[in-house]
């Protein structure tokens, strides 16, 4: 179908102190009924939003950690981490959590929707989209 | 070409929503299409009707309730970002039983399908923001 477009969001700041994280999965959730083309790409202290273990209790804040999870029921396969940097911030994948999702193309098996991806690699990405909104 | 623009910071603390008035008012008078704006984050701001700056200062809302009605430009404010932030229409406010209304003319509230949706139907999307 020509009008798939790819959608890319990306997620520039930590999960909390402010509320652009949590604004732009609303945005992906919505985004995602919509059949599009949809990755997502996390650089800078976006990698924070992924990270295991999130605990809220002490800033009166939800804890939408858990929300990313669901993704993969949406059939949103391409969670790009950029490695640069999770490595700037010692942290490495496995402080990640899981994000799963059922590949329809191999016979719905299931397989990370979270790709540890370079720099340039997440450069080509952006370069590739048609809708960049970035968060 | 036609350009969907998206404001993502509030009125009079960040440049936001003036830049991208320029860049509307810009790109319409060069022939291109904008067919619709949508405000997100604190940008949903821009939509009171009771903002009162001083008079010797622009007037954000009413720059864009003017914009909406010269040039036929759709000002989309997402609801969910809205009703954190206390900006309910009409419908809205008698929904959640509160006495007051606070959306401008030439703006309206919808979901975040309208700003997907602006993100396939137009060439460009522009995101004035942080």
């Amino acid at each position: 179908m020509s009008d798939v477009k790819k959608f890319l969001y990306v997620n520039r700041r930590a999960p909390y102190g402010t509320i652009y994280a949590l604004e732009s999965l609303e945005v992906v959730l919505i985004g995602a009924a919509f059949e599009q083309d949809v990755a997502l790409a996390f650089v800078d202290d976006g990698v924070f939003q992924l990270t295991k273990g999130q605990n809220t209790d002490g800033i009166g804040v939800k804890n939408f950690s858990p929300t990313f999870r669901a993704l993969g029921d949406y059939d949103v396969s391409k969670l790009f981490v950029e490695r640069e940097s999770l490595e700037e911030r010692g942290l490495s994948e496995d402080d990640l959590i899981e994000v799963m999702y059922e590949d329809e193309d191999d016979d719905w098996a299931e397989k990370p929707a979270i790709h540890v991806v370079s720099r340039a690699e997440i450069s080509d990405v952006m370069a590739d989209a048609d809708v960049v909104l970035s968060f | 070409m036609k350009i969907g623009v998206l404001i993502s910071e509030g009125p009079y603390t960040h440049q936001a929503a003036d830049s991208a008035y320029k860049f509307v008012t810009a790109a319409l008078a060069a022939g291109h299409e904008v067919p619709r704006v949508f405000f997100y984050h604190d940008g949903v701001n821009v939509a009171t009707r009771l903002s009162v700056p001083p008079q010797d200062e622009r007037h954000i809302q009413q720059n864009w309730t003017a914009l909406a009605k010269d040039h036929g430009v759709d000002l989309v404010v997402c609801i969910a970002a809205a009703q954190r932030r206390g900006m309910l229409d009409a419908n809205e406010a008698e929904r959640q039983g509160k006495d007051a209304n606070n959306i401008a003319e030439g703006f309206r509230i919808s979901g975040l399908g309208q700003l997907i949706e602006m993100g396939i139907q137009t060439d460009r999307l522009v995101t004035f923001g942080d």
